[in-house]
């Protein structure tokens, strides 16, 4: 099963390292890993997402939590939540494919960020399956370009992951 | 404040945590801080041959008094040298400071002379690792280490020091912390009371139970409960390789080692037992074999430090996180105060089939024309009153030891269980000898090991570390040659040892002593002789039966109970 698995890290340097070390390490997979400090700058959030079944999945929260640059550990997808990722996707558009491409990025609530005579840019915001499924729905277009931020995450209502 | 240089702050630092002796090796990163050595009296510098022996002797010595010990070794080659001791510590949870020479900070990155990442080379192997970046952090950083060494489930730490961080002229305030916080760091003191108590009433309600220990609870300090506890509800005890003297092995409650070579009666209780009472051992491979046909009846509570043990291996019933100590302490008081005891004519049948077990093999082996191993680990025994710490190397020649040395206290067996480190046993006798030099230091190895850090006759010779090697020599790497003879029909690929000095002729040169043993008859005699000699060193070479095999070992794969137990029976 895909675990959305959130950090905190304490903003040292090597703490990044000793987390992708562990997975390697380890043999555990990672989808998708984003990082980025915190409002206190003293912290790093790592969202990582990850396929496995329940007891690698313990495990991989087990060994985060003991790594001593690693402040708290939640998975999220034990709970709700909301996950997001970020996709921008370079397409060929000329002709009758310009009007199309629109409007399948209207569709998804996409918009289109940067435009050529020959391309459009299109910046999608929503889970991993959304942006699969978009890239699905352009059938025909051609892609040129895709960048995804991987995936952030945070637990829905009051829940928060803090020091 | 004193003001200090970072140089001497290192120094300054370990003798304020307490440290007697570092070992290590100099080198141009370091020069300042051998400079502060040089300087000062109180921190003793030992200097070894290669720089694998001062991490072996740093862990021997935490082995020993479950104190981390501390290694000293200079950027590049040394540091790399000391990457097998570091994953030796690593791989049995000894608590180890290993302090590494690391090029000027303004080069890292440069390739510059003798520069290797040694962060990113150690960091699979080490608890956890500091790289200093400003002199004045270099006190709250060695406190720092110990703590995280020392602490919680205990492991090496390394830290990486920059040559400019030691600079002798410039100076800064010196204060050393009383403790440590750090909020992304705190080691649990005590189990959750539900699932102690949880354990507790299926432990009273056992009708096959077993208490299976191991290195936990020696790193714990946990022997004196464990048997208390043990003893007051009359259950058998086994121990795996880094358990051994957790519990006393010439009890009649103790089942010796369980495992890949653990006893026949350990084995055989473990796999028909209803319930396993797991505490600081880790369901290791070569203690549960086949995980999907582990001990198909029992329950199983299982405590330990690190909840990333729990559950890791084998599947258990009640976990409890916490430190050995305190959980049997309240687990002791529980069963005190239970209404509930053991079914007293269930444990009396159950000890009446274990014996049973004991009988049919109870650790026998057949005698032969040549000497045989075993009978030199029991004569090692017997000359020492089983009082002597066995520092082992790795091979057939530390199962014997492990099988036959009955251990009564805990600290006493030193080897390298996880990592299986050939060349381990030497440097580690002679960090044990150092710090207990009033103690009988055995270390026990083969022909093949002992090559592997020999030239630590060196260091022994200028320190006077008067340690006894007990060489089972049978000519061969002989654990390799079992298993060629188990699985591959006896072709011996690469497993004799051609071409082996005259060990003899070669301590003598280091001006040790050396004897050659290679009938029965002499062997009391001469080791009686060896350990009379106090302040001497002796090598003592013993040819053994080069065709023994080790005994009882398990079917790869099989349950516990799937065992070998000599070259043409099995379970
Ligand atoms: C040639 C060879 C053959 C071997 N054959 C065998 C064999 O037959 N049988 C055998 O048993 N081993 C054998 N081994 C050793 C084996 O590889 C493992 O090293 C060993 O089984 C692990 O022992 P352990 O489970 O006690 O764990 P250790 O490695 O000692 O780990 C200790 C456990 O206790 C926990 N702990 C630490 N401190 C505390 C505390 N204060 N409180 C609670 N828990 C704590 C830790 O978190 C860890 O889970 C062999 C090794 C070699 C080299
Ligand atoms: C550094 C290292 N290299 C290789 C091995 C694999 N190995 C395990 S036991 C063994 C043979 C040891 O020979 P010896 O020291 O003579 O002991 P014996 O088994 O003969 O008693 C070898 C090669 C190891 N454990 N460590
Ligand atoms: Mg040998």
């Amino acid at each position: 099963m895909r675990h959305i698995i959130s950090v905190l890290l304490e903003n040292e340097p090597g703490a990044l390292s000793r987390v992708v070390g562990l997975f390697s390490q380890r043999n555990y997979n990672i989808e998708s890993l984003t990082v980025a400090p915190t409002e206190d700058p003293t912290l790093s959030r790592l969202t990582v997402t990850t396929i496995g079944n329940d007891r690698v999945v313990e495990q991989i929260t087990k060994q985060l939590n003991k790594l001593i640059d690693v402040v708290k550990v939640v998975d999220l997808s034990e709970g709700d939540h909301i996950e997001r990722e970020v996709m921008m996707i370079k397409l060929k558009a000329n002709g009758q494919m310009r009007a199309e491409i629109k409007r399948t990025a209207d569709i998804f609530r996409g918009h289109i960020i940067d435009v050529t005579p020959n391309t459009y840019t299109v910046q999608l915001i929503g889970d991993s399956a959304k942006l699969d499924a978009f890239i699905a729905a352009l059938g025909t277009a051609s892609i040129l370009e895709v960048v995804r931020s991987g995936v952030s995450g945070i637990a829905r209502g009051e829940k928060v992951l803090s020091v | 404040m004193e003001l200090l240089s970072g140089a001497e702050m290192v120094v300054r630092a370990l003798r304020d945590e307490g440290v007697k002796y570092i070992y290590g090796y100099p080198g141009g990163a370091l020069l300042h801080v051998y400079d502060a050595i040089f300087q000062q009296d109180e921190v003793e510098h030992i200097l070894v041959r290669h720089e694998q022996a001062a991490t072996h002797m740093a862990d021997a010595y935490a082995r020993a008094t479950n104190k981390a010990g501390v290694a000293l070794v200079t950027s590049g080659p040394g540091a790399t040298n000391a990457v097998t001791g570091i994953a030796t510590a690593y791989m049995d949870s000894i608590p180890m400071v290993v302090i590494t020479g690391q090029v000027m900070s303004y080069l890292i990155g440069e390739d510059a002379f003798q520069e290797t990442d040694m962060l990113g080379i150690s960091r699979p192997i080490v608890k956890h690792s500091f790289s200093v970046q400003r002199p004045e952090d270099i006190p709250s950083i060695i406190k720092k280490a110990f703590h995280i060494a020392q602490s919680g489930r205990p492991g090496p730490v390394v830290v990486d020091i920059p040559k400019d961080m030691t600079t002798p002229t410039e100076r800064y305030p010196y204060d050393y912390p009383a403790n440590v916080k750090m909020r992304s760091y705190g080691p649990i003191s005590r189990g959750h009371s539900g699932q102690i108590k949880k354990a507790v009433d299926m432990l009273l309600a056992a009708k096959r139970p077993v208490i299976y220990t191991g290195g936990g609870v020696i790193m714990g300090d946990a022997s004196e409960e464990l048997v208390k506890l043990a003893q007051e509800l009359n259950y058998p005890v086994t121990n795996t390789l880094m358990g051994l003297g957790g519990y006393p092995g010439t009890d009649r409650q103790s089942l010796g080692m369980l495992g890949m070579h653990g006893s026949y009666e350990a084995n055989m209780a473990m796999h028909h037992s209803d319930f396993i009472l797991a505490v600081g051992a880790r369901f290791d491979d070569r203690v549960t074999n086949g995980t999907d046909k582990f001990c198909p009846t029992a329950r199983i509570a299982h405590i330990d430090i690190d909840p990333a043990s729990i559950s890791k291996t084998i599947d258990v019933d009640v976990p409890i996180v916490g430190p050995a100590k305190a959980v049997l302490k309240e687990m002791l008081e529980l069963v005190a105060e239970a209404k509930a005891k053991p079914d007293a004519e269930a444990i009396s049948n159950w000890w009446k089939q274990i014996d049973e077990w004991r009988q049919r093999h109870g650790g026998r082996f057949e005698l032969g024309d040549k000497m045989k191993p075993q009978q030199v680990i029991e004569m090692l025994s017997k000359v020492t009153n089983g009082d002597a710490f066995v520092c082992s190397d790795v091979g057939q020649h530390q199962m014997f030891a492990a099988q036959y040395y009955k251990f009564n206290k805990p600290n006493r067996w030193i080897n390298s269980g996880g990592l299986g480190t050939m060349g381990f046993g030497l440097p580690a006798a002679m960090g044990v000898k150092l710090n207990f030099p009033e103690a009988d230091v055995a270390c026990v190895t083969g022909e093949g090991s002992i090559q592997m850090n020999i030239q630590e006759l060196s260091t022994c010779k200028q320190y006077d570390l008067p340690v006894k090697i007990i060489n089972l020599n049978n000519q061969s790497l002989g654990m390799v040659r079992q298993w060629q003879d188990m699985n591959y029909e006896s072709r011996h690929s690469q497993s004799y040892m051609q071409s082996l000095p005259d060990f003899i002729k070669l301590v003598e040169s280091y001006g040790h002593v050396g004897m050659k043993v290679e009938r029965y008859e002499d062997l009391e005699g001469a080791m009686r002789e060896a350990f009379a000699m106090k302040d001497r060193l002796v090598f003592m070479d013993i040819y053994v039966d080069p065709f023994e095999h080790v005994y009882p070992m398990q079917v790869p794969r099989g349950s516990m109970r799937d065992m070998w137990l000599n070259k043409t029976e099995r379970t």
